[in-house]
Protein backbone atom coordinates (compact mmCIF):
# COMPACT_ATOMS: atom_id res chain seq x y z
CA UNK A 1 0.00 0.00 0.00
CA UNK A 2 0.98 3.74 -0.44
CA UNK A 3 0.67 5.52 2.17
CA UNK A 4 1.00 9.41 2.52
CA UNK A 5 1.57 11.45 5.87
CA UNK A 6 2.00 15.38 6.14
CA UNK A 7 5.59 16.14 7.09
CA UNK A 8 7.57 19.41 8.53
CA UNK A 9 10.63 18.18 6.87
CA UNK A 10 11.94 15.97 4.36
CA UNK A 11 13.09 13.05 6.59
CA UNK A 12 11.15 9.94 8.28
CA UNK A 13 12.48 11.14 10.98
CA UNK A 14 10.63 14.68 10.99
CA UNK A 15 7.72 14.96 12.97
CA UNK A 16 4.01 14.51 11.15
CA UNK A 17 2.69 18.03 10.76
CA UNK A 18 -0.04 18.95 12.69
CA UNK A 19 -1.63 20.47 9.63
CA UNK A 20 -2.61 18.18 7.13
CA UNK A 21 -3.88 20.86 4.14
CA UNK A 22 -1.10 23.22 5.11
CA UNK A 23 1.68 21.31 5.39
CA UNK A 24 4.77 22.27 3.65
CA UNK A 25 5.59 18.61 1.93
CA UNK A 26 4.44 14.71 2.26
CA UNK A 27 5.88 11.87 2.73
CA UNK A 28 4.57 8.74 0.29
CA UNK A 29 5.62 6.13 1.54
CA UNK A 30 5.45 2.64 -0.38
CA UNK A 31 4.73 -0.09 1.77
CA UNK A 32 6.13 -2.77 -0.75
CA UNK A 33 8.64 -1.15 -2.02
CA UNK A 34 9.43 -0.09 1.51
CA UNK A 35 11.17 3.35 0.11
CA UNK A 36 9.58 7.16 0.82
CA UNK A 37 9.81 10.11 -1.42
CA UNK A 38 8.71 13.74 -0.18
CA UNK A 39 6.63 15.96 -2.41
CA UNK A 40 6.17 19.42 -1.53
CA UNK A 41 2.94 20.55 -1.17
CA UNK A 42 1.63 22.92 -3.88
CA UNK A 43 -1.49 23.97 -1.68
CA UNK A 44 0.45 25.14 1.40
CA UNK A 45 0.16 28.66 0.55
CA UNK A 46 -3.71 28.64 -0.77
CA UNK A 47 -5.61 31.91 0.55
CA UNK A 48 -8.30 29.18 0.74
CA UNK A 49 -9.16 25.68 -0.07
CA UNK A 50 -5.95 24.33 1.07
CA UNK A 51 -7.15 21.04 2.33
CA UNK A 52 -9.04 20.28 -0.87
CA UNK A 53 -6.32 21.03 -3.07
CA UNK A 54 -3.85 19.30 -0.90
CA UNK A 55 -6.33 16.40 -1.14
CA UNK A 56 -7.08 16.57 -4.29
CA UNK A 57 -2.92 16.58 -4.88
CA UNK A 58 -2.82 13.38 -3.09
CA UNK A 59 -5.94 11.35 -4.70
CA UNK A 60 -4.36 12.20 -8.05
CA UNK A 61 -1.15 10.30 -6.60
CA UNK A 62 -2.76 6.71 -6.06
CA UNK A 63 -2.31 6.66 -2.28
CA UNK A 64 -4.07 4.01 -0.44
CA UNK A 65 -4.09 5.76 2.76
CA UNK A 66 -3.58 8.90 4.76
CA UNK A 67 -1.77 8.95 8.54
CA UNK A 68 -3.14 11.77 9.82
CA UNK A 69 -3.59 14.02 13.43
CA UNK A 70 -6.56 15.84 12.24
CA UNK A 71 -8.36 16.60 8.77
CA UNK A 72 -10.75 19.30 7.78
CA UNK A 73 -14.35 18.10 6.78
CA UNK A 74 -13.68 19.37 2.95
CA UNK A 75 -10.56 17.52 2.38
CA UNK A 76 -12.19 14.40 4.06
CA UNK A 77 -14.94 14.31 1.73
CA UNK A 78 -12.09 14.17 -1.12
CA UNK A 79 -10.24 11.26 0.12
CA UNK A 80 -13.05 9.33 1.20
CA UNK A 81 -14.80 9.94 -2.46
CA UNK A 82 -11.24 8.52 -3.85
CA UNK A 83 -11.41 5.75 -1.45
CA UNK A 84 -8.38 6.73 0.78
CA UNK A 85 -8.07 4.98 4.46
CA UNK A 86 -7.96 7.97 7.41
CA UNK A 87 -5.49 6.79 9.94
CA UNK A 88 -4.82 8.34 12.52
CA UNK A 89 -1.56 9.88 13.75
CA UNK A 90 0.14 8.84 16.90
CA UNK A 91 2.68 11.46 18.42
CA UNK A 92 5.38 9.67 17.05
CA UNK A 93 8.46 10.22 13.90
CA UNK A 94 6.98 9.71 10.25
CA UNK A 95 9.32 6.36 10.83
CA UNK A 96 7.67 5.19 14.16
CA UNK A 97 4.25 5.80 12.63
CA UNK A 98 5.28 3.99 9.34
CA UNK A 99 6.56 0.83 11.69
CA UNK A 100 3.29 1.15 14.02
CA UNK A 101 0.76 1.24 10.40
CA UNK A 102 2.74 -2.24 9.20
CA UNK A 103 2.04 -4.14 12.70
CA UNK A 104 -1.42 -2.79 12.22
CA UNK A 105 -1.45 -0.49 15.39
CA UNK A 106 -3.54 2.77 13.73
CA UNK A 107 -6.43 3.50 14.03
CA UNK A 108 -8.92 5.32 12.08
CA UNK A 109 -9.19 8.88 11.98
CA UNK A 110 -11.87 9.84 14.14
CA UNK A 111 -11.00 13.55 14.47
CA UNK A 112 -12.50 15.62 10.77
CA UNK A 113 -12.86 18.81 11.90
CA UNK A 114 -15.24 21.17 10.39
CA UNK A 115 -12.36 23.43 8.85
CA UNK A 116 -11.44 27.07 8.73
CA UNK A 117 -12.68 28.48 5.41
CA UNK A 118 -12.14 31.85 5.26
CA UNK A 119 -11.47 32.41 1.50
CA UNK A 120 -12.86 35.88 1.08
CA UNK B 1 -18.68 73.68 -1.90
CA UNK B 2 -20.36 70.75 -3.21
CA UNK B 3 -21.74 68.13 -0.79
CA UNK B 4 -22.40 65.37 -2.56
CA UNK B 5 -19.60 63.34 -0.69
CA UNK B 6 -19.27 59.27 -0.37
CA UNK B 7 -17.28 59.35 2.72
CA UNK B 8 -15.83 55.45 3.77
CA UNK B 9 -15.25 54.64 7.62
CA UNK B 10 -12.99 51.94 7.47
CA UNK B 11 -10.15 49.75 9.32
CA UNK B 12 -7.55 47.29 9.04
CA UNK B 13 -9.11 45.04 12.10
CA UNK B 14 -12.99 44.90 13.82
CA UNK B 15 -13.55 46.85 16.93
CA UNK B 16 -11.54 49.67 16.74
CA UNK B 17 -14.82 52.25 16.26
CA UNK B 18 -15.72 51.93 12.63
CA UNK B 19 -19.52 51.69 13.74
CA UNK B 20 -18.93 54.64 16.46
CA UNK B 21 -17.78 56.77 13.68
CA UNK B 22 -20.21 56.38 10.89
CA UNK B 23 -23.19 56.89 13.13
CA UNK B 24 -22.29 59.49 14.78
CA UNK B 25 -20.77 61.33 11.28
CA UNK B 26 -24.35 60.51 9.73
CA UNK B 27 -26.10 62.22 12.88
CA UNK B 28 -24.06 64.89 12.42
CA UNK B 29 -24.73 65.27 9.08
CA UNK B 30 -28.44 66.70 8.09
CA UNK B 31 -30.46 64.80 5.10
CA UNK B 32 -27.87 62.11 4.84
CA UNK B 33 -27.42 58.60 4.44
CA UNK B 34 -25.53 55.97 6.09
CA UNK B 35 -25.28 52.70 4.79
CA UNK B 36 -23.99 49.51 6.62
CA UNK B 37 -22.02 47.57 4.28
CA UNK B 38 -20.15 45.29 7.01
CA UNK B 39 -22.92 42.74 6.15
CA UNK B 40 -21.16 39.79 8.81
CA UNK B 41 -22.23 41.37 11.50
CA UNK B 42 -24.35 45.01 10.52
CA UNK B 43 -24.81 47.02 14.24
CA UNK B 44 -25.84 50.71 12.25
CA UNK B 45 -29.21 49.94 13.35
CA UNK B 46 -28.88 49.52 16.55
CA UNK B 47 -27.21 53.12 17.17
CA UNK B 48 -29.89 54.79 14.38
CA UNK B 49 -32.99 52.56 15.10
CA UNK B 50 -34.65 53.14 11.56
CA UNK B 51 -38.29 52.69 10.69
CA UNK B 52 -37.38 49.93 8.15
CA UNK B 53 -39.51 50.70 4.95
CA UNK B 54 -37.56 47.90 2.12
CA UNK B 55 -36.28 44.51 2.83
CA UNK B 56 -34.49 42.73 -0.07
CA UNK B 57 -33.82 39.31 -0.62
CA UNK B 58 -30.13 38.66 -2.43
CA UNK B 59 -28.96 36.23 -4.52
CA UNK B 60 -26.05 34.70 -5.35
CA UNK B 61 -24.67 32.00 -8.25
CA UNK B 62 -23.04 28.78 -7.42
CA UNK B 63 -22.03 25.61 -9.90
CA UNK B 64 -24.17 22.40 -10.48
CA UNK B 65 -22.27 19.68 -12.60
CA UNK B 66 -24.57 17.50 -14.66
CA UNK B 67 -23.14 14.81 -14.41
CA UNK B 68 -23.92 13.22 -17.99
CA UNK B 69 -22.50 15.95 -19.70
CA UNK B 70 -19.08 16.20 -17.70
CA UNK B 71 -16.45 14.21 -19.45
CA UNK B 72 -14.07 15.11 -15.75
CA UNK B 73 -11.57 16.69 -18.06
CA UNK B 74 -10.22 18.38 -14.98
CA UNK B 75 -10.16 21.98 -16.60
CA UNK B 76 -12.16 23.55 -14.09
CA UNK B 77 -10.67 22.14 -10.98
CA UNK B 78 -7.38 23.66 -12.42
CA UNK B 79 -8.94 26.85 -13.03
CA UNK B 80 -10.46 27.56 -10.17
CA UNK B 81 -8.51 30.22 -7.70
CA UNK B 82 -10.30 29.32 -4.71
CA UNK B 83 -9.83 25.14 -4.49
CA UNK B 84 -13.77 24.88 -4.54
CA UNK B 85 -13.74 21.80 -7.20
CA UNK B 86 -12.05 18.85 -6.67
CA UNK B 87 -12.27 15.59 -9.20
CA UNK B 88 -11.71 12.07 -7.39
CA UNK B 89 -12.39 9.51 -10.76
CA UNK B 90 -15.26 10.75 -12.71
CA UNK B 91 -16.87 12.78 -9.51
CA UNK B 92 -16.70 16.41 -9.25
CA UNK B 93 -17.04 17.28 -6.13
CA UNK B 94 -18.40 20.73 -5.12
CA UNK B 95 -17.33 22.69 -2.11
CA UNK B 96 -19.88 25.77 -1.96
CA UNK B 97 -18.82 27.47 1.10
CA UNK B 98 -15.42 28.14 -0.47
CA UNK B 99 -16.83 28.82 -3.86
CA UNK B 100 -16.54 32.48 -4.72
CA UNK B 101 -19.43 32.66 -7.33
CA UNK B 102 -17.07 33.85 -9.64
CA UNK B 103 -18.65 31.45 -12.48
CA UNK B 104 -15.40 31.28 -14.10
CA UNK B 105 -15.52 26.85 -14.24
CA UNK B 106 -19.35 27.35 -16.12
CA UNK B 107 -17.44 29.74 -18.61
CA UNK B 108 -15.10 27.65 -19.44
CA UNK B 109 -16.44 23.81 -19.75
CA UNK B 110 -16.71 22.87 -22.98
CA UNK B 111 -19.03 20.69 -22.54
CA UNK B 112 -21.55 23.14 -20.56
CA UNK B 113 -21.77 20.79 -17.99
CA UNK B 114 -21.53 23.42 -14.70
CA UNK B 115 -24.87 25.47 -14.61
CA UNK B 116 -24.78 28.14 -12.62
CA UNK B 117 -28.10 28.22 -10.16
CA UNK B 118 -28.88 31.13 -8.26
CA UNK B 119 -29.57 30.70 -4.05
CA UNK B 120 -30.13 33.18 -1.54
CA UNK B 121 -27.11 34.42 0.68
CA UNK B 122 -28.57 37.62 2.70
CA UNK B 123 -30.78 40.63 2.74
CA UNK B 124 -30.70 44.10 2.00
CA UNK B 125 -32.95 46.61 4.39
CA UNK B 126 -33.95 50.23 3.14
CA UNK B 127 -35.26 52.59 6.17
CA UNK B 128 -35.16 56.17 7.25
CA UNK B 129 -33.55 57.43 10.68
CA UNK B 130 -35.19 61.30 11.66
CA UNK B 131 -33.74 63.20 8.72
CA UNK B 132 -31.01 60.12 7.54
CA UNK B 133 -31.70 57.46 4.67
CA UNK B 134 -30.84 54.15 6.18
CA UNK B 135 -29.41 51.00 4.12
CA UNK B 136 -27.94 48.14 5.75
CA UNK B 137 -27.06 44.26 4.36
CA UNK B 138 -26.51 41.13 6.19
CA UNK B 139 -25.24 38.23 4.74
CA UNK B 140 -26.61 34.40 6.17
CA UNK B 141 -24.90 32.52 8.56
CA UNK B 142 -22.17 30.19 6.58
CA UNK B 143 -21.79 32.25 3.44
CA UNK B 144 -18.52 33.18 2.17
CA UNK B 145 -19.06 36.06 0.19
CA UNK B 146 -21.24 38.96 1.03
CA UNK B 147 -19.92 40.96 -2.63
CA UNK B 148 -23.34 40.45 -3.94
CA UNK B 149 -25.71 42.18 -0.86
CA UNK B 150 -22.42 45.20 -0.86
CA UNK B 151 -23.00 45.59 -4.72
CA UNK B 152 -26.83 45.82 -4.21
CA UNK B 153 -26.15 48.60 -1.04
CA UNK B 154 -24.05 50.99 -3.60
CA UNK B 155 -26.26 50.47 -6.53
CA UNK B 156 -28.19 53.61 -6.23
CA UNK B 157 -26.62 56.74 -6.13
CA UNK B 158 -27.63 59.53 -3.33
CA UNK B 159 -28.04 63.27 -2.87
CA UNK B 160 -26.05 64.77 -0.15
CA UNK B 161 -23.13 63.23 2.29
CA UNK B 162 -23.05 59.49 2.11
CA UNK B 163 -21.19 57.67 5.35
CA UNK B 164 -20.05 54.09 4.50
CA UNK B 165 -19.99 52.15 7.47
CA UNK B 166 -16.92 49.65 6.00
CA UNK B 167 -16.31 46.29 6.79
CA UNK B 168 -13.32 45.14 8.64
CA UNK B 169 -10.03 43.87 6.91
CA UNK B 170 -8.56 45.01 3.25
CA UNK B 171 -10.05 42.24 1.52
CA UNK B 172 -12.88 41.95 -1.43
CA UNK B 173 -15.56 43.34 0.64
CA UNK B 174 -13.39 46.41 1.46
CA UNK B 175 -12.37 46.56 -2.12
CA UNK B 176 -16.14 46.34 -3.01
CA UNK B 177 -17.24 49.26 -0.24
CA UNK B 178 -14.73 51.70 -1.12
CA UNK B 179 -15.13 51.10 -4.85
CA UNK B 180 -16.90 54.37 -5.28
CA UNK B 181 -15.92 56.37 -1.97
CA UNK B 182 -14.62 59.75 -2.71
CA UNK B 183 -12.61 60.01 0.58
CA UNK B 184 -11.66 57.11 3.17
CA UNK B 185 -11.36 57.50 6.79
CA UNK B 186 -9.55 55.53 8.32
CA UNK B 187 -9.73 54.81 12.31
CA UNK B 188 -6.73 53.15 14.10
CA UNK B 189 -6.35 51.80 17.22
CA UNK B 190 -3.19 52.56 19.68
CA UNK B 191 -1.62 49.47 19.62
CA UNK B 192 0.82 47.62 17.09
CA UNK B 193 -1.39 45.26 16.08
CA UNK B 194 -4.00 48.54 14.91
CA UNK B 195 -1.23 49.92 12.99
CA UNK B 196 -0.48 46.90 11.24
CA UNK B 197 -3.80 46.62 9.94
CA UNK B 198 -3.95 50.48 9.40
CA UNK B 199 -1.08 49.95 7.06
CA UNK B 200 -2.83 47.40 5.68
CA UNK B 201 -5.80 49.59 4.50
CA UNK B 202 -3.47 52.17 4.01
CA UNK B 203 -1.97 50.22 0.81
CA UNK B 204 -5.41 49.46 -0.18
CA UNK B 205 -6.31 52.89 -0.13
CA UNK B 206 -3.14 53.81 -2.14
CA UNK B 207 -3.67 51.15 -4.50
CA UNK B 208 -6.88 52.34 -5.53
CA UNK B 209 -6.13 55.45 -5.59
CA UNK B 210 -8.54 57.12 -3.25
CA UNK B 211 -8.01 59.96 -0.82
CA UNK B 212 -7.59 59.39 2.94
CA UNK B 213 -6.69 60.45 6.65
CA UNK B 214 -6.94 59.02 9.97
CA UNK B 215 -9.02 59.22 12.77
CA UNK B 216 -7.32 57.91 15.67
CA UNK B 217 -9.50 56.16 18.52
CA UNK B 218 -8.63 55.16 22.26
CA UNK B 219 -5.75 57.32 22.63
CA UNK B 220 -4.18 56.92 25.51
CA UNK B 221 -1.08 58.57 27.22
CA UNK B 222 1.99 56.86 26.02
CA UNK B 223 3.49 55.41 22.53
CA UNK B 224 0.57 55.18 19.91
CA UNK B 225 1.94 52.74 16.87
CA UNK B 226 -1.04 54.09 14.69
CA UNK B 227 -0.08 57.92 14.85
CA UNK B 228 4.02 57.15 14.52
CA UNK B 229 2.49 55.12 11.08
CA UNK B 230 0.12 58.26 10.03
CA UNK B 231 3.26 60.40 11.01
CA UNK B 232 6.50 58.33 8.96
CA UNK B 233 3.41 57.87 6.00
CA UNK B 234 2.77 61.87 6.07
CA UNK B 235 -1.26 60.62 6.31
CA UNK B 236 -3.63 63.83 7.72
CA UNK B 237 -4.68 62.89 11.13
CA UNK B 238 -8.17 64.48 11.16
CA UNK B 239 -9.16 63.83 15.12
CA UNK B 240 -8.10 61.96 17.99
CA UNK B 241 -10.69 60.08 20.02
CA UNK B 242 -9.46 59.48 23.81
CA UNK B 243 -10.37 56.40 24.96
CA UNK B 244 -12.99 57.31 27.70
CA UNK B 245 -15.25 54.15 29.91
CA UNK B 246 -18.33 56.64 29.62
CA UNK B 247 -18.26 56.43 25.57
CA UNK B 248 -18.28 52.74 25.55
CA UNK B 249 -20.92 52.87 27.98
CA UNK B 250 -22.95 54.98 25.64
CA UNK B 251 -21.93 52.55 22.67
CA UNK B 252 -22.77 49.47 24.99
CA UNK B 253 -26.18 50.73 25.65
CA UNK B 254 -26.67 51.65 21.87
CA UNK B 255 -26.96 55.68 22.02
CA UNK B 256 -25.49 58.14 20.04
CA UNK B 257 -22.45 59.79 21.56
CA UNK B 258 -23.11 62.93 19.53
CA UNK B 259 -27.10 62.71 21.09
CA UNK B 260 -25.66 62.29 24.60
CA UNK B 261 -23.18 64.24 25.20
CA UNK B 262 -22.10 67.85 24.06
CA UNK B 263 -18.51 66.96 23.74
CA UNK B 264 -18.97 64.53 21.62
CA UNK B 265 -21.91 66.51 19.54
CA UNK B 266 -19.10 68.77 18.99
CA UNK B 267 -16.30 66.18 18.25
CA UNK B 268 -18.13 65.06 15.82
CA UNK B 269 -19.79 67.80 13.83
CA UNK B 270 -16.06 69.11 13.43
CA UNK B 271 -14.82 65.44 12.39
CA UNK B 272 -17.34 65.91 9.56
CA UNK B 273 -16.53 69.16 8.56
CA UNK B 274 -12.84 67.77 8.62
CA UNK B 275 -13.76 65.07 6.24
CA UNK B 276 -15.52 67.28 3.83
CA UNK B 277 -12.66 69.80 4.03
CA UNK B 278 -10.25 67.22 3.53
CA UNK B 279 -11.65 65.33 0.56
CA UNK B 280 -12.27 68.69 -0.79
CA UNK B 281 -8.43 69.94 -0.71
CA UNK B 282 -7.46 67.14 -2.28
CA UNK B 283 -10.06 67.25 -5.28
CA UNK B 284 -8.06 70.12 -6.21
CA UNK B 285 -5.14 68.63 -7.81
Amino acid sequence: MIVAVPAEKKSLDSAICVSFGRAPFYCIYDTEKENSTFIENSAANSPGGAGIQAAQNLADQHINAVITFRLGDNAAKVLEAAKIELLQALNLSIADNITNLLEDKLVSLSNVHPGYHNGH
Amino acid sequence: MATDRIIAVLSGKGGTGKTLVSVNLAACAENATYIDCDTEEPNGHLFLKPTITEQKTIFSEKPVVDQSKCTACGKCVKACAFNALALVGKNLLIFNEVCHSCGLCSAICKQQALVQQQYPIGSVVQGTSKTLQFYSGQMNIGESSAVPIIKELLKKTHEGIVIIDSPPGSGCLVTETIDHADFCLLVAEPTIFGAHNLAMVHELVTLMGKKCAVLLNKTQAGANPSEEYALKHNLKILGSLAYDEHLAQLSSNALLACEEEEQYRQFFSNLLKEVLDASDSHTQR
